[in-house]
Parts: structure tokens; C-alpha cells; sequence
């Protein structure tokens, strides 16, 4: 019945959407930013431990649409070990990949390559973007912050 | 079922025999905004090809033919809610507008410093938030009228809300979020037997069930045209003349004055007092023809028949497992608001998007709503006249098939 929603929701995304990664608190967590979405109502709060300039350690609480917890769960696989500018560049690329036409490095991009559809579904962008938009605000700032799509 | 012809119904809605995605449109997002038939499309399109020209004061003959084509329009709306008189029936852009008109003039002359608003747990952000402004601007408080779980308002603690600060009642007929219908006539002669007003946003219930303000004796009514099958930006204000009359103007423009100098300016009467600029002449007229289509079905019908699409939809999504019914009143509009586990809405609302079901997914409006029933957001399938009980079997075989995928 279903089959033009593979586009968008591929096998990845309901595997990280039934078993999220990183799901867990990190207590003293160096920085806590929770990104919320008021349109759909998606709440998540993510937590980094960075180390001179390493994220040593990343994950996050929260609940939201399959879209934004396979993208959240993804993004603290692939940012761990990387460098704050690493984890920057992959933020522009990964905005790139879902907003504009813009050339995309997909070599850089790697698994997250599998949030791709949710260009043609202009109503889900924002779902799958509001765990980098975390992201950013926690590199930018130390400490405990709140942000919100709208 | 009712003594309704779907099949000749849905011929005067054009739009619905399109396909999206290559599958036959249901469009079960009703409460969000419905859509148009032939005869409501061809009022707007024929004022502009043949008739239209700016209102009430051309002397020329197409100015004529707006006005009468508006002002016939005024008393379809006068006796779709039956209505003492045209001047109690006002043009606004919507429901929002009209509770907003009411706070800022009403409101700012009647309401003060610790007096208090009564609303309920289950508004529609714009029955909370016109109020929430006034409360800023006057220091008066709103109390919330508690509901049950079902979703039905528990009205022993309505009636002890009362005291001699409680200016004003503000309820939702029918709940846009639950589909309660809420027991307003008798809450409104609670509210009278202590000398307060009462404000009903009929937005959710004038397109499905019959009105009559002077049956309900409310003192304020509004509803939108836009999910009255009529046009969007266009909405009716009911008030009682005596309570209009005693009002200041909401605007000030043209053809809301009787007279300008510099020194003073004399306000003009009822209902165009509240009517300050050129307003949607076109769209007025396309509500005018709307009221002719429902009127001419009959409401009493299309209440009968959407009740019995409710009750057949309710029994079909019961049976699959993991779906939980947000909202279980005794007495209730053809609105099925519901969570699935597991599933997010967004991602029902997705899915179900694909084979041609456009679906509501979100807080509806009433975040407040979801906070009391702890959920994010909930998935909305609202229904009109025009959809059959062959779409809700697409609906819920489609529910069936999503749970597995997402399994």
C-alpha cells in the first residue's frame, strides 16, 4: 500500500526510530541544549561532552516523529570523535542536503545521506533538521540552553 | 443511513475528484477548513465577472448590484442563525476576529482589574489567547472550566466558577480538538441566572448543526465561512443589538461613520459601525451562497448522516490494537482525534499522504489540550457531509497497514 514512502522513510530511519542510539542522559554533561519544534510538538534535549574541542560523547532524551528521532540518533553516531569545525561542516552540508540545491558533499555526509527525502516533503524538513539546529546552538554556547524551530 | 445523496453531493464539489499521489483524494480534514461546491465558487467568480463594484454608497448600477447581492447576504447569515435583526449580524474576517473584537470593545469597557473571563480546558488557542491579551491590558483573570478524561466539561465546577468578579463566558460549542459538543444552552442560562454574557465560538459547529442564538439566547456568537463550505477571510459576529449598540467601535474608516470633522465624528448604526473599510464584497456574497447550499440539504440531514459517519468510523479504528481515541464524549461532532503506539502523528499524517488521505497531525490549535492528555500532538480525521463510509475503510485499512510497517 505504501510504496512511494520509501522515498522518504527508508529501512534506516525505522530502525533508529524503534531502537534510537545514545538515548541516555550524560550527567555533567559539558553542554545541554533542548531543541523543541511547537508545530508538531517534537522535544528533544541533547547532550555533548567536549573535550579540548573533541565531542568525546553525545546523546539525547526526547520524544518525537520517526523522521526526527532517526536524525537526532544518527547525528550522535556520526558526530562522536569529530572536532567542534568538523561537526559545524557537517551541519552546513547536512542543511544543504535538505534545504537547497546547493552541491553537496555526500562522501562527508555519509549514512545521513538516508534523511535525503525529506526535500521533497517540505512539511518534514524541519523535523529532520531540528536536531542539528540543537547542535549548532550547543557548539556555539556553553552551558544549558533551550531553542525552538519557530 | 440518512436521507442524504453523498454521490450528488460530492458532484458539487469539484475538487474532490482529483487524485494525489495517483489514488482518489479523501480529504478527512474538515475541521481544519472545508471545501467548496460549484455554486459557492461561481457567487465569488460571477460578482467579479458581472457585478462588482465598492458597496453602500455608489450611486452607479453594479455598486447597486454588490450591495444587494452583499446585503442579501446579511440576511441569509440573520436567518441561518436566527437572528432578531440584520444589525446584529457583523462581517469579519473569521472567528479569531470576531472574539478579538469582542475583548478589545466589549471587553476594554466592561472588564477590570481582578475581574474574571471564563473559558474552558478545551479552546481553540483563539478563545484564549483575545482573552489573555485583555487580561494583560485590564489585570483581570481567566478561570478554566475543568473536563473529564471522556472530554466532557464537569459543569459542578462551572457553576461554582461564579462570583461577583466573573464578567464574562467565553465556550466553544463544539470542540475543535475533541469534537465535544459541548451542553451550551444550558450552561449559558447558568451563566445569566448570575448576570454574565456569554460568547459562543460556533466556528467548529455552525457547519454541522443547526444555530439559533435566540433558542440558545447567547449574547455573542461568531463562526467562519471557511469551514462552513464558504470562503476563507470571511466570518459573521452576532450580537444583541442592545450589547452592539452600547459597544465603541472596533475600527475606524470609511462606512463605519455617519459624519467626520476634524473636531468629532459621529459613529454610523448597526451593523456598520463595526464594519470600518471596504470589506471581502465577493467573498460575503460567496457565503450568502454557501448558507443557500447547506440550508438547501437541510442541517438537521447532514447532522443526521455525519453522526452516523462518526459512530461508523469510531467502531472501525476501535478494533486496531494500539490506537487510543483522544476525546470520548456522549456527545460529540464527527471529529476522531487519535494517538497510535508507536507511531507519531506527523508520520500518520505522512503516510497516509501517500495514498491520497489528507489527514490532520498536530496540536490542532490546542496545545493546552494536549498537555491535559499528555501526548505531543494527536492525528485528526474530521468528517463533512461529503465523505462515505468507503473512505473510512481506505482510512482504516490504511492505519492497519502503517502499524506494520512501522513494526
Amino acid at each position: 500500500m505504501f510504496e512511494d514512502l520509501r522515498d522518504l522513510y527508508q529501512e534506516v530511519i525505522f530502525d533508529h526510530n524503534r531502537n534510537p542510539r545514545n538515548f541516555r542522559i550524560i550527567e555533567n554533561a559539558s553542554r545541554e541544549v533542548e531543541g523543541f519544534n511547537p508545530l508538531c510538538g517534537d522535544r528533544l534535549t541533547l547532550y555533548l561532552n567536549i573535550v579540548s574541542g573533541v565531542i568525546e560523547d553525545a546523546s539525547f532524551q526526547g520524544s518525537g516523529c520517526a523522521i526526527s528521532t532517526a536524525s537526532v540518533s544518527l547525528m550522535t553516531e556520526i558526530i562522536k570523535g569529530k572536532t567542534e569545525g568538523e561537526a559545524e561542516t557537517l551541519f552546513s552540508q547536512f542543511h544543504k542536503m535538505t534545504t537547497t540545491e546547493g552541491e553537496v558533499d555526500w562522501a562527508a555526509i555519509g549514512k545521513l545521506a538516508v534523511l535525503a527525502g525529506v526535500k521533497d516533503y517540505p512539511a518534514r524538513v524541519k523535523c529532520a533538521t531540528l536536531a542539528w539546529h540543537t547542535l549548532d546552538t550547543a557548539l556555539k554556547n556553553e552551558g544549558q540552553l533551550s531553542i525552538s524551530t519557530e | 443511513m440518512s436521507a442524504l445523496d453523498v454521490l450528488s453531493i460530492r458532484k458539487d464539489f469539484p475538487i474532490l475528484t482529483q487524485k494525489i499521489r495517483e489514488k482518489p483524494l479523501i480529504y478527512l480534514d474538515n475541521a481544519a477548513s472545508s471545501q467548496k461546491p460549484d455554486s459557492v465558487i461561481d457567487a465569488i467568480s460571477n460578482n467579479y465577472r458581472f457585478d462588482y463594484a465598492n458597496i453602500h454608497r455608489g450611486v452607479h448600477t453594479l455598486s447597486q448590484r454588490s450591495t444587494d447581492s452583499f446585503e442579501g447576504a446579511r440576511e441569509k447569515v440573520r436567518v441561518f442563525l436566527n437572528a432578531e435583526s440584520v444589525k446584529e449580524i457583523i462581517f469579519i474576517r473569521g472567528a479569531t476576529e470576531g472574539i478579538n473584537l469582542i475583548a478589545q470593545t466589549y471587553g476594554r469597557s466592561n472588564i477590570g482589574q481582578d475581574d474574571e473571563i471564563i473559558i474552558t480546558a478545551m479552546e481553540h488557542h483563539a478563545n484564549i489567547v483575545p482573552w489573555q491579551i485583555l487580561c494583560e491590558q485590564t489585570g483581570a483573570r481567566l478561570r478554566v472550566v475543568p473536563m473529564t478524561e471522556r472530554g466532557e466539561l464537569i459543569l459542578d465546577d462551572y457553576r461554582s466558577l461564579f462570583n461577583s468578579k466573573t464578567r464574562l463566558v467565553s465556550i466553544a460549542h463544539m470542540s475543535n480538538a475533541l469534537g465535544t459538543v459541548n451542553p451550551v444552552a444550558e450552561m449559558i442560562k447558568t451563566a445569566h441566572s448570575h448576570n454574565v454574557p456569554v460568547v459562543l465560538d460556533g466556528a467548529q459547529s455552525a457547519p454541522h448543526m443547526t444555530t439559533d442564538v435566540r433558542a440558545l439566547d447567547c449574547d455573542f456568537y461568531v463562526f467562519s465561512g471557511h469551514k462552513l463550505y464558504g470562503p476563507a477571510g470571511i466570518g459573521v459576529l452576532y450580537g444583541k443589538q442592545a450589547l452592539l449598540e452600547a459597544m465603541p467601535p472596533y475600527q475606524g474608516g470609511g462606512d463605519m461613520i455617519r459624519k467626520v470633522s476634524f473636531q468629532k465624528t459621529e459613529y454610523n448604526d448597526l451593523p456598520y459601525k463595526f464594519e470600518a473599510g471596504t470589506p471581502a464584497i465577493a467573498d460575503v456574497i460567496g457565503l450568502g451562497a454557501a448558507i443557500d447550499y447547506i440550508t438547501g440539504i437541510g442541517l438537521d440531514n447532514i447532522a443526521a448522516y455525519e453522526d452516523d459517519l462518526l459512530r461508523y468510523a469510531t467502531e472501525q479504528v476501535n478494533q486496531i490494537t494500539g490506537l487510543r481515541i483522544i476525546g470520548e464524549a456522549a456527545h460529540k461532532g464527527a471529529i476522531l482525534s487519535f494517538v497510535l503506539d508507536g507511531v507519531h502523528p506527523h508520520d500518520i499524517g505522512t503516510l497516509l499522504d501517500t495514498v491520497g488521505i489528507a489527514i490532520r497531525a498536530g496540536h490542532h490549535c490546542a496545545m493546552p489540550v494536549m498537555d491535559f492528555y499528555q501526548v505531543p500532538a494527536t492525528a485528526r480525521a474530521s468528517f463533512a457531509m461529503y465523505n462515505t463510509e468507503q473512505e473510512i475503510d481506505v482510512l482504516v485499512s490504511a492505519l492497519k497497514e502503517l502499524i506494520k510497517v512501522f513494526r
